[in-house]
C-alpha cells in the first residue's frame, strides 16, 4: 500500500502552521512524526489534501523538566525515553512513553502525536478492500458500528499510552489557532466517541504539555497488550498520588486508557484512596471503582471479559507500586522488559 | 581398484554460509529488487464477497484510462491449474465463481502502480453472493451449494480411512483407553519478503519469469499448462526468498497474470503483493479438529491408536489432498504403535487456501499426541519422558504404516533434554504456577515421492571444473534462506577438497540448472546433496585418472584436500587443484559431471500410502519451561531446551539456526498466532473476512518475547544422508507446541487441548476447575463423520506385505521409482 498523493507544506513557524490549517479548514492534516497519520493515509482512511509538517518548528521541541513540567509537542518519544529528568520527575510518563511501539518508532514518534493518536478499532484499522468487504463502518463511510450494531456512536479505542497518565498526573496542553491560543486539561481534550475523540478543533494545533508541579508526587503506569513491543495498549492504568510520610493518601487519580474511545476517569477509585493508607483492602476498592468504568468492546487484541477482569490486577499492581512494593517481577512478566525506575 | 579420498574440513565445521556477505550487506537481489528497464506494473481487483458468482465483470472504463495497458480477466486464462494433479482447481483470474474474500477476479497492468490501483475501482464487478461457509462443520452438513464442483462430496474434497492391524480390538483389550479431542488453529507463515514476480520475453521472444518461489520447477510445469506453451520457452528462475515456511511453494495466480501480461505486452511486467494479499494467498497450517482413542497398557504402552482430523481447507485444494495425509502420516515413527487407525476429511470453506506450513499437516495431530501421552503419564503415574522412552520405535524397521525408518535418535534426544533442563528435579516439582513439559517428534527428511508421478531424480546437480580452479555448481535448488546453496557449495567442496569460495553455486534456473523438485518437505539437504556427492565424486574420479598419470602415483593413493591433489604416501608430491584440472581437461578435454538423487521405494503398497515414506527420520525432544500467574492466566516462557537428532550436522551454525528458529516459530503457533476471520452477523451480511491481515495485529512474537533457547544436537550418521545427514529445517517446530501445553498442566493442573494458549484460556480452565468441572480447556466433542470403506492394511508383524485387502487392483504405474535407494 502507498501513500495517495498530498501536498506537504513545512512551516517554521507555529503561527504559519496555524495559518496554513486555516487556509484549507477540513482539507489539511498536521504530520507531527506521521507513524499513525502516514499509515492510515495509506489505508485511506484519511485522505487530507494537506499536510502541515510540524518537524521544522524549533519552539516545538523544547523539553523543560522542572519542578513543572513542559513539553515541547514536537519533543519525540525517544528524547523522553532518554531524559533521566523525566524519569526522575515523572516516572509514569516515562514508563508510558517507554512503552509505546518500538524504538523505530519513538524516534520518530512524538508527544503532540500520541496524544492526538486516532482511535483505533480492528473493523477500522484496515485497507480499503477489507472495509469495503465488511460495507464499511459507522466511522468511515459506512452507517453500521460492527463492533455493537445496536451502537449510536463509534465504539474505536482511545489507544494512547500518554493519555491516561497526563490525565492523572493533571496536565494540561496549549492549543494555538490562527484565532488565539487557550489551554484544556488533558481530561478536557477527549471525548467518549470514537469519531469526535478530540475536543481540539481542526484549525487547532497542540503546541505543548504542561504539568504541574511534580514534588512529592509518585505516578505509575501500568500497560496490557500481547507482546513486549509493537503493541498498543488494549488495557493500561495509570496513577498518580501523593502520599504523606505516615502513608496517608492526600490526592489521587486512577485512569483507565484503552478501554473506551477516550481515557477515563475512575473518581470511585480516588475517592477509596484518599485520606488513607495503600492496605491491600484499600488498593481491592479502588480496583473496583476503576473495574466498573473500564467498558473494553470486541475490537482490540484479547477477550474483552478478561481485558475488563485485568483492570483489577493491572489497578492493583499500579498502586502496589505507588506503595513502594517491589514490582519487578510482575513488570518483568507483563512488559518483557524491567522499565527499572532512577532512584 | 579403489578410488582417490577425499580429505575435506568443512564438513561439521561452524562456518559462515557462503551467500551470508550479500545478505548482511544487502546485496542480495530479491524479486522486488528487480526493475528492467521498460517495466510495467500489476495490481490485482480482489473479491469483496467471500462467495458469489461472478454476474458481470465490466471493464470498459479501466481499460480506457490513461496509463493503462492492459486489463485481463478470468476470460483470458481457460485453463486450470494447481500443485496436485487431483486438483486442478484454480484459474488466475476466478472466470466464474469467487470463494473467498481477496480471491482475483482481474488484472490491471499500467505505466505505474498508482495507475494500475486506481484503475482497479473503475471495474465493475456484479456478485450473486451465495451462502457464506465460514465452519468446516457447516461445509461438512451443508452440502449445496458447492465451492467446487469436484471433490469427494458435497463440499467434502477429501475423505481418506486406513488401518493397519486390528485396532478396534486392540483398543479394547487395553488396560486403559484414552479418548481425546484437540483443536490445532490455523495460522500463517509469515515471511518477511512478501511475494513478488518479474516477468519478461528475452530477445528471442521466449517467456523468462523472475519469482519469490520456493519451487521453480512446479511453477515451470504450472505456467507451460495455464499459458499453453511449451516448456522449453519458459524459463523460471527463483530469486532468493526472504523466508518461505511453505508460504511459496504453490504455483501462485499472481505469477501467472504477470507472465501472461509480458507475452501480451513485450514488456517486462512487475507484481508485488501488500502484506494483506500475502494474507490471502495464504496455503498455511490448516486448522484441524481431531479425535485420538488410544489404548494403553498399565505400564503405558500403546496397544492401538485410533485418529480421526477434520481439516479447513479454505477454498481450494492446494496441497490438501498431501497435508489430509500427513495428518495420520507420521503418529507411527516415534513410539510403538502396533495397531493403527486413521481417518481424515477435508472440506471447503470460503478462506484463503490453507496448504504446507513448516510441519505440513504433522504439526497439528502431533500436538494431539504428544499432549496425549502426558496425560497417559499423569494418568498411569509414570514419569512422561520414561514412558516415551520405554517405547521409542527400534531403528531399521518398518512402521505399522509401512514406513521404512532408519536411524532414530530420539531415545538420545530424550535423555539429552531431561539432563539439560534438570528435568527430574523440575517435573512435578516447581511451586504452583511455574512447570516444565516435554514432548518429542519427528519429521521427513524429504517426500519420498515427488507432486506427479514420474520416474526421475528428484534432485539433479551439473558440475563445471576448469583451469581455473573454480568450480561452477549447477542446481534447480532454491535458497530460502535455510541455506541451501551453502549445503550445495558444502558437498562439493568436501569431496574435492577445496575451499567453499572456490565453488560458485548457481540455483534455481529451469534454464540452466538441473531439475530440483524444490525448498519443501525438508528434501533439499539429503536429495540435493547426495546429488552434488555423486557429481562431485565423478568429477574428483576424472580429475584424479589424469593426475595419477601425469603423476605416475596409482589413482588409489590421491588425497583431494586442501586445495590440492596429491600422493598419501608423499604428500609433498602433487599438484596445486587448478592444475590438477588443467591436466585433466588437457587429457579427457572440457571437465563436467552430473550427480543425480532418487529416494528408495516405499515399501507402502496401498493407496494414500504415498504420503508419509522418506529417505530418512528426523527426531526432536524438547522441553519447556513456563510461568503462568493463577489470578491472570498471563503465560511467560522464559526457558527451553531443545535436542535434535540431525544425523550429521553440515554446518552447525545452520543447523543451530534451524533449531532456534523452529523454536521461535513453535512459540508464535503455541501462544498466539492464530489465522482468525470474522463473520459477521448473518442477518446483517455475508461478509466473512481475515480478522487482521497485518504484521501489527497477526501476532507473532517480538525478540524481547523470546526465551532463553539451550539447543544440543545428537549426531549419529544416517546411512541414506549426505555424510550422513538429516533435516533439520521442519522438526524441531513440533514438539514446541505440546510441551507449552504440557507445561501448563505442570504449572497449574490445567489442560488446554488447543492452540494457541492464551491467557484467556488458560484462566478459563482454572475457573472450571476451581467450579469443579474438568480443569481444561479446549474443543468438547468431534462430529459424526460417514466415514467411506477402510483400507485394511496388515502390518508387517501380521505377514503383511504392504498391499490393502479390500482394494480394488490398482493400475500398475509405470512410473515406479527405482529402488536403487541412494544416488542413481
Amino acid at each position: 500500500m502507498r501513500l495517495p498523493p498530498f501536498e506537504y507544506r513545512a512551516p517554521r513557524t507555529v503561527a504559519d502552521a496555524a495559518a496554513l490549517l486555516a487556509e484549507a479548514p477540513g482539507e489539511s492534516m498536521l504530520l507531527a512524526g506521521g507513524t499513525d497519520v502516514l499509515p492510515n493515509m495509506k489505508r485511506r482512511q484519511q485522505t487530507p489534501r494537506v499536510l502541515v509538517g510540524l518537524r521544522g518548528i524549533r519552539e516545538l521541541r523544547r523539553l523543560e523538566v522542572d519542578r513543572a513540567v513542559r513539553l515541547g509537542a514536537g519533543v519525540t518519544l525517544t528524547d523522553l525515553v532518554r531524559s533521566d529528568a523525566l524519569r526522575a520527575r515523572v516516572p509514569g510518563l516515562w514508563q508510558a512513553v517507554a512503552q509505546i511501539a518500538t524504538p523505530h518508532l519513538r524516534n520518530v514518534g512524538t508527544i503532540g502525536g500520541n496524544l492526538c493518536l486516532d482511535t483505533r478499532c480492528t473493523y477500522y484499522d484496515q485497507g480499503p478492500e477489507w472495509r469495503k468487504a465488511i460495507g464499511y463502518c459507522l466511522k468511515k463511510d459506512g452507517a453500521t458500528c460492527w463492533v455493537a450494531t445496536s451502537s449510536p456512536t463509534c465504539l474505536a479505542v482511545s489507544s494512547t499510552d500518554a493519555a491516561p497518565m497526563l490525565q492523572a498526573l493533571g496536565a494540561r496542553v496549549q492549543l494555538v489557532s490562527a484565532r488565539g491560543e487557550r489551554r484544556v486539561e488533558v481530561a478536557d481534550l477527549y471525548a467518549n466517541d470514537g469519531i469526535a475523540y478530540l475536543t481540539r478543533r481542526p484549525d487547532e494545533i497542540l503546541t505543548a504539555v504542561e504539568i504541574p508541579a511534580t514534588a512529592g508526587r509518585r505516578s505509575t503506569y501500568w500497560k496490557l497488550r500481547r507482546r513486549g513491543a509493537f503493541d498498543f495498549p488494549v488495557l493500561s492504568v495509570a496513577a498518580a498520588a501523593r502520599v504523606e510520610a505516615d502513608g496517608t493518601v492526600t490526592e489521587a487519580r486512577v485512569v483507565v486508557g484503552a478501554a473506551a474511545s477516550r481515557p477515563m476517569a475512575a473518581p470511585a477509585a480516588d475517592r477509596a484512596l484518599v485520606g488513607r493508607t495503600l492496605t491491600d483492602d484499600v488498593i481491592a476498592e479502588a480496583a473496583e471503582g476503576a473495574y466498573a468504568v473500564a467498558k473494553p468492546m470486541d475490537n482490540t487484541d484479547f477477550e474483552l471479559v478478561w481485558r475488563k477482569r485485568m483492570t483489577r490486577t493491572l489497578v492493583g499492581y499500579a498502586l502496589r507500586e505507588l506503595r513502594g512494593d517491589d514490582m519487578r517481577e510482575a513488570r518483568l512478566r507483563l512488559a518483557r522488559q524491567s522499565l527499572a525506575m532512577v532512584s | 581398484m579403489s578410488g582417490p579420498t577425499s580429505r575435506g574440513d568443512l564438513v561439521g565445521r561452524a562456518r559462515r554460509r557462503v551467500d551470508g556477505r550479500a545478505k548482511v550487506t544487502g546485496q542480495t537481489v530479491f524479486a522486488d529488487d528487480l526493475l528492467p528497464p521498460r517495466t510495467v506494473f500489476c495490481k490485482l481487483l480482489r473479491s469483496s464477497v467471500p462467495h458469489a458468482r461472478i454476474a458481470a465483470l465490466e471493464t470498459t472504463r479501466a481499460r480506457a484510462a490513461a496509463g493503462v495497458l492492459l486489463v485481463l480477466t478470468g476470460q483470458d486464462f481457460p485453463e486450470a491449474y494447481g500443485i496436485l494433479p487431483v486438483s486442478q482447481d484454480e484459474h488466475p483470474l476466478c472466470r466464474d465463481v469467487v470463494r473467498f474474500v481477496g480471491d482475483p477476479v482481474a488484472a490491471v497492468v499500467a505505466r505505474d502502480e498508482a495507475t494500475a490501483e486506481a484503475a482497479l475501482a473503475l471495474i465493475d464487478v456484479t456478485y450473486d453472493v451465495r451462502h457464506t461457509f465460514a465452519e468446516p462443520q457447516d461445509s461438512l452438513s451443508t452440502p449445496e451449494p458447492r465451492i467446487h464442483d469436484y471433490g469427494d462430496e458435497g463440499n467434502v474434497h477429501k475423505k481418506v480411512a486406513l488401518q493397519f492391524g486390528d485396532v478396534d480390538r486392540a483398543i479394547a483389550g487395553a488396560d486403559h483407553v484414552f479418548d481425546d479431542v484437540f483443536h490445532y488453529a490455523g495460522n500463517t507463515h509469515l515471511p518477511i519478503e512478501q511475494h513478488a514476480t518479474v516477468a519478461l520475453r528475452d530477445p528471442d521472444g521466449k517467456l523468462v519469469v523472475y519469482s519469490s518461489t520456493q519451487t521453480p520447477h512446479y511453477l515451470h510445469r504450472a505456467l507451460a499448462k495455464a499459458l499453453g506453451l511449451p516448456a522449453a520457452h519458459i524459463r523460471v528462475i527463483a530469486t532468493p526468498n526472504g523466508g518461505g515456511f511453505g508460504g511459496k511453494s504453490d504455483p501462485f495466480n499472481h505469477e501467472i497474470v504477470v507472465a501472461r501480461a509480458a507475452l501480451d505486452l513485450d514488456r517486462p511486467v512487475k507484481i508485488c503483493l501488500t502484506r494483506e494479499e500475502v494474507f490471502f494467498c495464504h496455503r498455511g497450517r490448516h486448522p484441524v479438529l481431531m479425535r485420538f482413542r488410544t489404548g494403553v497398557t498399565a505400564d503405558g504402552r500403546i496397544t492401538g491408536m485410533d485418529l480421526q482430523t477434520l481439516l479447513d481447507g479454505g477454498a481450494y485444494g492446494s496441497y490438501g489432498v498431501a497435508s489430509t495425509f500427513y495428518t495420520g502420516a507420521l503418529q507411527t515413527v516415534t513410539y510403538q504403535v502396533p495397531t493403527y487407525r486413521f481417518r481424515g476429511c477435508r472440506v471447503f470453506t470460503n478462506k484463503p487456501p490453507c496448504g504446507p506450513k513448516r510441519g505440513h499437516g504433522t504439526p497439528q495431530s502431533r500436538f494431539g499426541q504428544e499432549v496425549q501421552l502426558d496425560k497417559i503419564a499423569e494418568r498411569l503415574r509414570i514419569d512422561p519422558a520414561d514412558l516415551r522412552l520405554r517405547m521409542v520405535a527400534p531403528a531399521n524397521t518398518l512402521t505399522a504404516n509401512y514406513l521404512k525408518v532408519g536411524t532414530i535418535g530420539l531415545a538420545a534426544c530424550i535423555t539429552r533434554v531431561v539432563e539439560r533442563a534438570g528435568w527430574r528435579g523440575k517435573h512435578g516439582r516447581l511451586p504452583y504456577g511455574r512447570g516444565v513439559g516435554l514432548a518429542c517428534s519427528s519429521y521427513l527428511s524429504g517426500a519420498g515421492l515427488p507432486i506427479y508421478w514420474n520416474a526421475m531424480p528428484h534432485s539433479g546437480v551439473q558440475l563445471k571444473l576448469d583451469r581455473s580452479g573454480g568450480v561452477a555448481a549447477f542446481c534447480g535448488a532454491t535458497e530460502i534462506g535455510q541455506g541451501s546453496d551453502d549445503v550445495l557449495v558444502a558437498c562439493v567442496a568436501e569431496v574435492l577438497g577445496i575451499d567453499p569460495h572456490d565453488v560458485r553455486p548457481v540455483t534455481g534456473d529451469t534454464d540452466l540448472t538441473p531439475v530440483d523438485l524444490g525448498s519443501y518437505s525438508s528434501r533439499v539437504t539429503l536429495m540435493m546433496g547426495n546429488a552434488a556427492i555423486q557429481a562431485a565424486e565423478r568429477a574428483r574420479d576424472l580429475v584424479a585418472e589424469a593426475v595419477a598419470r601425469t603423476l605416475d602415483v596409482p589413482v588409489s593413493r590421491l588425497v583431494f584436500a586442501e586445495r590440492r591433489v596429491f600422493d598419501s604416501e608423499d604428500p609433498a608430491r602433487g599438484l596445486p587443484f587448478a592444475e590438477a584440472v588443467s591436466v585433466a581437461e588437457a587429457a579427457f578435454g572440457t571437465i563436467g559431471a552430473t550427480g543425480s538423487y532418487t529416494p528408495p521405494a516405499s515399501a507402502a503398497r496401498f493407496k494414500g500410502g504415498g504420503v508419509g515414506p522418506s529417505p530418512a527420520y528426523s527426531y526432536s525432544a524438547a522441553v519447556v519451561e513456563v510461568e503462568v500467574d493463577p489470578e491472570t492466566g498471563w503465560i511467560v516462557v522464559p526457558r527451553v531446551w531443545i535436542a535434535h537428532d540431525i544425523g550429521r550436522a553440515l554446518n552447525p551454525v545452520l543447523v543451530r539456526g534451524q533449531v532456534e528458529g523452529s523454536v521461535y516459530m513453535g512459540l508464535g503457533e503455541a501462544l498466539m498466532e492464530e489465522q482468525a476471520f470474522r463473520r459477521l452477523p448473518p442477518r446483517l451480511s455475508s461478509a466473512l473476512v481475515h480478522k487482521f491481515p497485518s504484521m501489527l495485529e497477526y501476532k507473532s512474537p517480538t525478540s524481547l518475547d523470546m526465551p532463553e533457547i539451550v539447543t544440543d544436537l545428537i549426531e549419529d550418521p544416517d546411512p541414506a544422508g549426505p555424510f550422513g545427514a538429516k533435516e533439520v529445517g521442519q522438526g524441531p517446530l513440533l514438539p514446541v507446541m505440546p510441551a507449552v501445553a504440557n507445561a501448563v498442566f505442570d504449572a497449574v493442573g490445567v489442560r488446554i487441548d488447543e492452540v494457541p494458549i492464551t491467557p484467556e484460556k488458560i484462566l478459563k480452565a482454572l475457573q472450571a476447575a476451581a467450579q469443579g468441572k474438568p480443569a481444561r480447556y479446549g474443543p468438547a466433542a468431534f462430529p459424526e463423520i460417514a466415514w467411506p470403506e477402510t483400507l485394511l492394511v496388515a502390518p508387517p508383524w501380521e505377514g503383511g506385505d504392504g498391499t490393502a485387502s479390500n482394494e480394488p487392483a490398482r493400475r500398475p504405474r509405470k512410473a515406479t521409482s527405482p529402488g536403487s535407494g541412494v544416488r542413481s
